[in-house]
């Protein structure tokens, strides 16, 4: 893709940035957790940018002071699924606001093959457009 | 091996002085030596691992490299000895050395680390050692987490995910044990790994009678009381009393009794009703409420005060 030079799925924070090393990664944790946000960790093997809703890794932490035991959690998750889209998040239960804070990636497959473009012919002459990814061809679990 | 060649920077000096002043590890030291009666060798031992710490630091400075020293620790000793405080100490004086990034304590027991069936156990624990992350893990009467005599227990499992952490993630993470001397030793004697990396045994004396006089009477000023002469000497035939007694727990002993001194003294004050109750009536603690204690009636002496355990 043109409009995407490193050819990988952007979403959430940093991520027209080159990975992250884990000193950033628990930097952005620190972050967080000074704020007193709860640090989740998700994955899927499903890059669809409408796919909101990942697998969760574990519950949410709560309660955590230190975001070494967060990393802990990051490398346990990366062991499980070394091929699998992961990302961090961190949600605000602040009264009024109640949504995720921040969400960014911190593990990729190794080779996105990316998405094609799907065209449907519709009433009259009209064109609808979609994107597919190439990756959910083949079942979950074997996508990558 | 050979030595490093000696360089034109070896003569530069750090200021061991500044250092010290900056972490205000004097302060700690200080309020340690203030408010925690007797405990020689457990005041010995934190100074010498606060030097330790402070040298450490310079070393760094000088960017002469050193393995981070292992921190972890275990407390043996009788109920009541001071074991938590002094691991809460423990955690402040760390934290100010910059050993451990956060300085928080938590305190656990078996029930929070081992789970009750198959695969229950290592998320359990993993959750709190993730909690502790950056801080203090005491594990209170540790010798529990292995129970040799089923060999189905959960608890191994948690020993082993325990000692993981405590041998990759120094760094991160105390861990402090505690629990009675002689199942201390034993469960250490079953489990070789945890006692190769726990760097300090720490033994916590008991208390002799004018120690935990002095107790006394610093709990009570804690909470603004005060002993009348008479009661200080009645109460020091107290503790003496006391102390032959079974299920004696050292501190704990002497603040169960002052709390039933105090409702005793609340009564006193009350059924006197005599109208005008002066400050000095209400935090003076008189020889007659202490004499009410089931401890000065020798028939009954045998019989311990305190029937609850530890």
């Amino acid at each position: 893709m043109l409009t995407n030079p490193t050819n990988q799925v952007t979403q959430g924070q940093f991520s027209f940035l080159p990975e992250l090393t884990d000193e950033q990664i628990t930097a952005q944790i620190k972050w967080a957790l000074a704020h007193g946000w709860a640090v989740s960790i998700e994955y899927t093997d499903d890059p669809h940018p409408r796919n909101t809703y990942w697998e969760m890794f574990g519950m949410p932490m709560f309660d955590l002071k230190d975001p070494a035991g967060i990393l802990m959690e990051i490398n346990a998750c990366r062991k499980t699924f070394p091929n699998h889209y992961i990302r961090v998040m961190a949600f605000n239960s602040e009264r009024g606001v109640e949504s995720p804070a921040m969400s960014f990636i911190v593990n990729r497959p190794a080779n996105e093959p990316g998405f094609g473009v799907i065209r449907q012919e519709a009433e009259g002459r009209s064109i609808r457009y979609t994107v597919h990814s190439y990756a959910t061809d083949k079942p979950e679990g074997e996508r990558y | 091996m050979t030595d490093k060649p000696l360089s034109n920077n070896d003569n530069a000096s750090v200021d061991l002085e500044a250092i010290y002043r900056d972490s205000q590890i004097q302060e700690v030291l200080d309020r340690l030596d203030n408010e925690l009666v007797g405990l020689k060798p457990v005041k010995t031992r934190i100074r010498e691992v606060a030097a330790l710490l402070l040298v450490d630091r310079l070393r760094r400075e000088m960017d002469l490299t050193a393995g981070t020293p292992s921190m972890h620790m275990s407390f043996t000793g009788n109920p009541g000895t001071g074991k938590t405080t002094v691991a809460m100490r423990m955690a402040d004086i760390l934290h100010r050395l910059g050993y451990i990034r956060q300085g928080h304590l938590i305190a656990v027991t078996r029930d929070d680390l081992v789970g009750q069936y198959i695969g229950h156990t290592a998320p359990k624990t993993r959750e709190v050692l993730k909690k502790a992350m950056g801080g203090v893990l005491f594990i209170d009467e540790a010798y529990y987490l292995y129970k040799p005599e089923n060999e189905r227990d959960y608890g191994a499992e948690s020993i082993e995910i325990l000692l993981q952490v405590m041998e990759n993630q120094r760094d991160d993470l105390v861990v402090i044990l505690a629990g009675y001397k002689d199942r201390m030793d034993k469960f250490f004697q079953s489990n070789p790994g945890m006692s190769s990396r726990i760097a300090h045994h720490i033994d916590f004396p008991n208390y002799n009678p004018e120690e935990l006089l002095q107790i006394a009477k610093l709990m009570l000023a804690e909470s603004n009381y005060r002993m009348s002469p008479e009661a200080e000497a009645v109460f020091a035939d107290y503790v003496v009393r006391r102390m032959a007694q079974p299920n004696f727990a050292n501190a704990r002993s002497i603040r169960n009794a002052l709390d039933r001194a105090r409702l005793r003294q609340a009564n006193r004050l009350f059924s006197a009703r005599s109208g005008h109750l002066t400050k000095v009536d209400l935090i003076t603690i008189e020889a007659e409420d202490f004499l009410l204690s089931r401890i000065f009636d020798d028939a009954t002496s045998l019989d311990a005060e305190d029937t609850s355990p530890s």
